[in-house]
Protein backbone atom coordinates (compact mmCIF):
# COMPACT_ATOMS: atom_id res chain seq x y z
CA UNK A 1 0.00 0.00 0.00
CA UNK A 2 1.71 3.46 -1.38
CA UNK A 3 1.26 6.15 1.27
CA UNK A 4 -1.24 8.35 -0.49
CA UNK A 5 -3.68 5.22 0.02
CA UNK A 6 -3.09 4.95 3.64
CA UNK A 7 -3.99 8.78 3.94
CA UNK A 8 -6.86 8.15 1.84
CA UNK A 9 -7.83 5.23 4.14
CA UNK A 10 -7.40 6.74 7.48
CA UNK A 11 -8.37 10.56 6.57
CA UNK A 12 -5.10 11.52 7.84
CA UNK A 13 -3.66 14.83 7.80
CA UNK A 14 0.16 15.48 6.39
CA UNK A 15 1.91 16.95 9.69
CA UNK A 16 5.45 16.69 8.64
CA UNK A 17 7.72 15.31 5.92
CA UNK A 18 7.09 14.35 1.98
CA UNK A 19 4.24 12.05 0.94
CA UNK A 20 6.12 9.51 -1.15
CA UNK A 21 4.82 6.47 -3.16
CA UNK A 22 7.91 4.70 -4.06
CA UNK A 23 7.43 2.58 -0.99
CA UNK A 24 4.93 -0.28 -0.62
CA UNK A 25 4.00 -0.80 3.04
CA UNK A 26 2.93 -4.17 3.89
CA UNK A 27 2.89 -4.46 7.16
CA UNK A 28 2.52 -2.15 10.73
CA UNK A 29 3.22 -2.07 14.47
CA UNK A 30 0.54 -0.48 16.82
CA UNK A 31 1.77 0.46 20.46
CA UNK A 32 2.18 3.16 22.85
CA UNK A 33 4.72 1.54 24.44
CA UNK A 34 8.48 2.50 22.79
CA UNK A 35 10.08 -0.46 24.66
CA UNK A 36 7.55 -3.36 22.89
CA UNK A 37 8.20 -0.71 19.74
CA UNK A 38 11.97 -1.75 20.59
CA UNK A 39 11.26 -5.46 20.83
CA UNK A 40 8.60 -6.71 18.48
CA UNK A 41 8.80 -3.80 15.76
CA UNK A 42 11.74 -4.73 13.47
CA UNK A 43 10.53 -4.96 9.70
CA UNK A 44 7.81 -3.18 10.00
CA UNK A 45 7.64 0.88 8.14
CA UNK A 46 4.47 2.06 9.88
CA UNK A 47 3.68 3.06 13.63
CA UNK A 48 0.85 4.40 15.00
CA UNK A 49 0.64 5.62 18.18
CA UNK A 50 -0.82 7.79 20.99
CA UNK A 51 2.50 8.95 22.34
CA UNK A 52 3.52 12.10 21.05
CA UNK A 53 7.08 12.94 22.81
CA UNK A 54 10.48 13.08 20.67
CA UNK A 55 11.25 8.91 21.94
CA UNK A 56 8.62 7.96 19.69
CA UNK A 57 10.74 9.89 16.71
CA UNK A 58 14.09 8.03 18.19
CA UNK A 59 12.13 4.73 18.11
CA UNK A 60 11.30 5.05 14.70
CA UNK A 61 14.70 6.35 13.73
CA UNK A 62 16.27 3.17 15.23
CA UNK A 63 13.56 0.39 13.62
CA UNK A 64 14.43 2.13 10.09
CA UNK A 65 10.54 3.38 9.92
CA UNK A 66 9.02 5.26 7.49
CA UNK A 67 5.85 6.65 8.42
CA UNK A 68 4.19 7.39 12.13
CA UNK A 69 0.57 7.91 11.89
CA UNK A 70 -0.55 9.70 15.67
CA UNK A 71 -4.22 8.12 16.19
CA UNK A 72 -7.08 9.67 18.43
CA UNK A 73 -6.68 13.60 16.81
CA UNK A 74 -3.02 13.84 18.56
CA UNK A 75 -0.79 16.07 16.92
CA UNK A 76 2.57 16.17 18.49
CA UNK A 77 4.81 19.50 19.69
CA UNK A 78 6.14 21.58 17.10
CA UNK A 79 10.10 20.67 18.59
CA UNK A 80 8.91 16.85 17.65
CA UNK A 81 7.72 16.95 14.56
CA UNK A 82 10.75 18.98 14.02
CA UNK A 83 12.92 15.75 15.01
CA UNK A 84 11.34 13.71 12.66
CA UNK A 85 11.72 16.21 9.29
CA UNK A 86 15.10 15.80 10.27
CA UNK A 87 14.88 12.35 10.39
CA UNK A 88 13.41 12.08 7.36
CA UNK A 89 10.21 10.44 8.95
CA UNK A 90 6.77 11.36 7.51
CA UNK A 91 4.34 12.17 10.80
CA UNK A 92 0.25 11.74 10.59
CA UNK A 93 -2.47 12.43 12.60
CA UNK A 94 -5.89 10.69 12.17
CA UNK A 95 -9.22 11.80 14.23
CA UNK A 96 -9.77 7.84 14.35
CA UNK A 97 -8.33 5.91 17.33
CA UNK A 98 -5.62 2.68 17.35
CA UNK A 99 -8.29 0.11 17.04
CA UNK A 100 -10.14 1.13 13.92
CA UNK A 101 -6.70 2.49 11.81
CA UNK A 102 -5.75 -1.14 12.96
CA UNK A 103 -9.19 -2.60 11.36
CA UNK A 104 -9.18 -0.35 8.15
CA UNK A 105 -5.45 -1.13 7.26
CA UNK A 106 -5.99 -5.03 8.06
CA UNK A 107 -8.95 -4.98 5.70
CA UNK A 108 -6.81 -3.49 3.07
CA UNK A 109 -4.27 -5.88 3.42
CA UNK A 110 -1.60 -4.43 5.86
CA UNK A 111 -0.53 -7.19 8.20
CA UNK A 112 1.43 -7.19 11.68
CA UNK A 113 4.08 -8.98 13.36
CA UNK B 1 41.18 0.10 10.42
CA UNK B 2 39.17 0.73 13.95
CA UNK B 3 36.77 4.09 14.56
CA UNK B 4 36.50 5.16 18.08
CA UNK B 5 33.48 7.43 19.13
CA UNK B 6 32.51 8.73 22.93
CA UNK B 7 30.00 10.21 24.17
CA UNK B 8 28.26 11.58 27.21
CA UNK B 9 24.72 10.92 27.86
CA UNK B 10 22.82 13.68 30.25
CA UNK B 11 21.02 12.39 33.20
CA UNK B 12 17.02 13.49 33.35
CA UNK B 13 17.23 14.43 29.70
CA UNK B 14 14.91 13.03 27.98
CA UNK B 15 14.06 14.72 25.07
CA UNK B 16 17.28 14.54 24.07
CA UNK B 17 17.81 10.41 24.99
CA UNK B 18 18.60 8.89 21.98
CA UNK B 19 20.81 11.35 20.02
CA UNK B 20 24.14 9.12 20.37
CA UNK B 21 22.45 6.21 19.53
CA UNK B 22 21.43 8.56 16.31
CA UNK B 23 24.85 9.49 15.46
CA UNK B 24 26.37 6.08 15.13
CA UNK B 25 23.98 5.00 12.97
CA UNK B 26 24.57 7.17 10.94
CA UNK B 27 28.44 6.88 11.23
CA UNK B 28 27.91 3.48 10.69
CA UNK B 29 25.07 3.95 7.48
CA UNK B 30 28.23 6.11 5.65
CA UNK B 31 30.41 3.11 5.87
CA UNK B 32 28.32 1.50 4.22
CA UNK B 33 27.24 -1.08 7.49
CA UNK B 34 24.58 -3.73 6.30
CA UNK B 35 21.03 -2.12 7.14
CA UNK B 36 20.31 -5.06 9.89
CA UNK B 37 23.82 -4.79 11.34
CA UNK B 38 22.93 -1.07 11.99
CA UNK B 39 19.54 -1.68 13.15
CA UNK B 40 21.13 -4.51 15.73
CA UNK B 41 23.33 -1.60 17.27
CA UNK B 42 20.96 1.48 16.92
CA UNK B 43 18.45 -0.99 18.75
CA UNK B 44 20.57 -1.93 21.68
CA UNK B 45 22.35 1.14 22.14
CA UNK B 46 19.45 3.00 22.33
CA UNK B 47 18.24 1.01 25.05
CA UNK B 48 20.98 1.19 26.75
CA UNK B 49 21.16 4.97 25.99
CA UNK B 50 17.34 5.23 27.55
CA UNK B 51 18.27 3.21 30.42
CA UNK B 52 21.02 5.51 31.39
CA UNK B 53 18.89 8.18 31.53
CA UNK B 54 15.49 6.85 33.45
CA UNK B 55 17.97 4.82 35.94
CA UNK B 56 21.33 6.19 36.74
CA UNK B 57 20.97 9.93 35.63
CA UNK B 58 23.41 9.74 32.61
CA UNK B 59 26.57 8.26 31.80
CA UNK B 60 29.02 7.21 29.00
CA UNK B 61 29.34 5.86 25.92
CA UNK B 62 32.43 4.27 24.16
CA UNK B 63 32.00 2.79 20.32
CA UNK B 64 34.68 1.57 18.64
CA UNK B 65 33.85 0.36 14.91
CA UNK B 66 36.23 -2.54 13.88
CA UNK B 67 36.40 -4.48 10.37
CA UNK B 68 34.80 -7.75 11.91
CA UNK B 69 31.32 -5.77 13.95
CA UNK B 70 30.91 -3.16 16.59
CA UNK B 71 31.61 -2.67 20.11
CA UNK B 72 29.27 -0.58 22.50
CA UNK B 73 30.43 0.01 26.25
CA UNK B 74 28.08 1.92 28.24
CA UNK B 75 29.20 3.44 31.63
CA UNK B 76 27.06 4.96 34.44
CA UNK B 77 27.47 5.81 38.15
CA UNK B 78 23.88 4.65 39.09
CA UNK B 79 22.60 2.59 41.78
CA UNK B 80 23.78 -0.94 40.22
CA UNK B 81 21.35 -3.77 39.29
CA UNK B 82 20.33 -5.62 42.49
CA UNK B 83 19.62 -9.13 40.58
CA UNK B 84 20.79 -9.28 37.12
CA UNK B 85 18.88 -12.25 36.73
CA UNK B 86 15.53 -10.76 37.24
CA UNK B 87 16.52 -8.01 35.43
CA UNK B 88 16.96 -10.06 32.21
CA UNK B 89 13.31 -11.61 32.37
CA UNK B 90 10.76 -9.74 29.93
CA UNK B 91 8.75 -7.65 31.69
CA UNK B 92 10.47 -6.85 35.11
CA UNK B 93 10.87 -3.18 35.63
CA UNK B 94 11.69 -0.91 38.72
CA UNK B 95 11.12 2.02 36.31
CA UNK B 96 8.29 4.89 37.57
CA UNK B 97 4.76 5.44 36.46
CA UNK B 98 5.75 8.31 35.10
CA UNK B 99 8.81 6.75 32.74
CA UNK B 100 5.89 4.00 31.71
CA UNK B 101 3.62 7.45 30.78
CA UNK B 102 6.52 8.36 28.44
CA UNK B 103 6.64 5.28 27.01
CA UNK B 104 9.20 3.15 28.49
CA UNK B 105 9.71 0.64 31.38
CA UNK B 106 8.17 -2.43 30.27
CA UNK B 107 11.17 -4.56 31.19
CA UNK B 108 12.41 -5.59 27.59
CA UNK B 109 15.22 -2.96 27.55
CA UNK B 110 18.02 -5.99 29.07
CA UNK B 111 16.26 -8.78 27.47
CA UNK B 112 15.74 -7.11 24.03
CA UNK B 113 19.91 -5.63 24.59
CA UNK B 114 20.62 -9.10 24.60
CA UNK B 115 18.21 -10.24 21.75
CA UNK B 116 20.01 -7.78 19.22
CA UNK B 117 23.67 -8.84 19.88
CA UNK B 118 26.15 -11.51 19.44
CA UNK B 119 27.59 -10.81 22.71
CA UNK B 120 26.37 -8.89 25.77
CA UNK B 121 28.00 -8.45 29.18
CA UNK B 122 27.21 -6.64 32.47
CA UNK B 123 29.02 -5.58 34.91
CA UNK B 124 27.24 -4.10 38.05
CA UNK B 125 28.13 -2.88 41.87
CA UNK B 126 25.20 -1.35 43.86
CA UNK B 127 25.84 1.76 45.11
CA UNK B 128 28.47 2.44 41.94
CA UNK B 129 27.41 1.88 38.69
CA UNK B 130 26.93 -0.53 35.74
CA UNK B 131 29.17 -1.20 32.87
CA UNK B 132 27.05 -2.56 30.13
CA UNK B 133 29.63 -3.90 26.67
CA UNK B 134 27.50 -5.43 23.81
CA UNK B 135 29.24 -6.90 20.59
CA UNK B 136 27.60 -7.05 17.01
CA UNK B 137 29.47 -8.79 14.96
CA UNK B 138 29.50 -7.72 10.83
CA UNK B 139 27.78 -11.38 9.66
Amino acid sequence: MKMTEIISLLDARLLCGAVEDDYEFDSAFASDMMSDVLAYGQGQALLLTGLLNQQVIRTAEMLDMRCIVFVRGKVPADEVLSLAAEKGITALTTRHGMFTCGGLLYQAGIRGV
Amino acid sequence: MTLQYHYTVPGDDFVHAGEASGHLKGVLRQLGYPGDTIRRVAISMYEGEINMVIHANGGEIDAEIDDRGVTVTLRDQGPGIPDVEKAMQEGWSTASDEIRSQGFGAGMGLPNMKKYTDRMQIDTVLGVGTAITLRIDLH
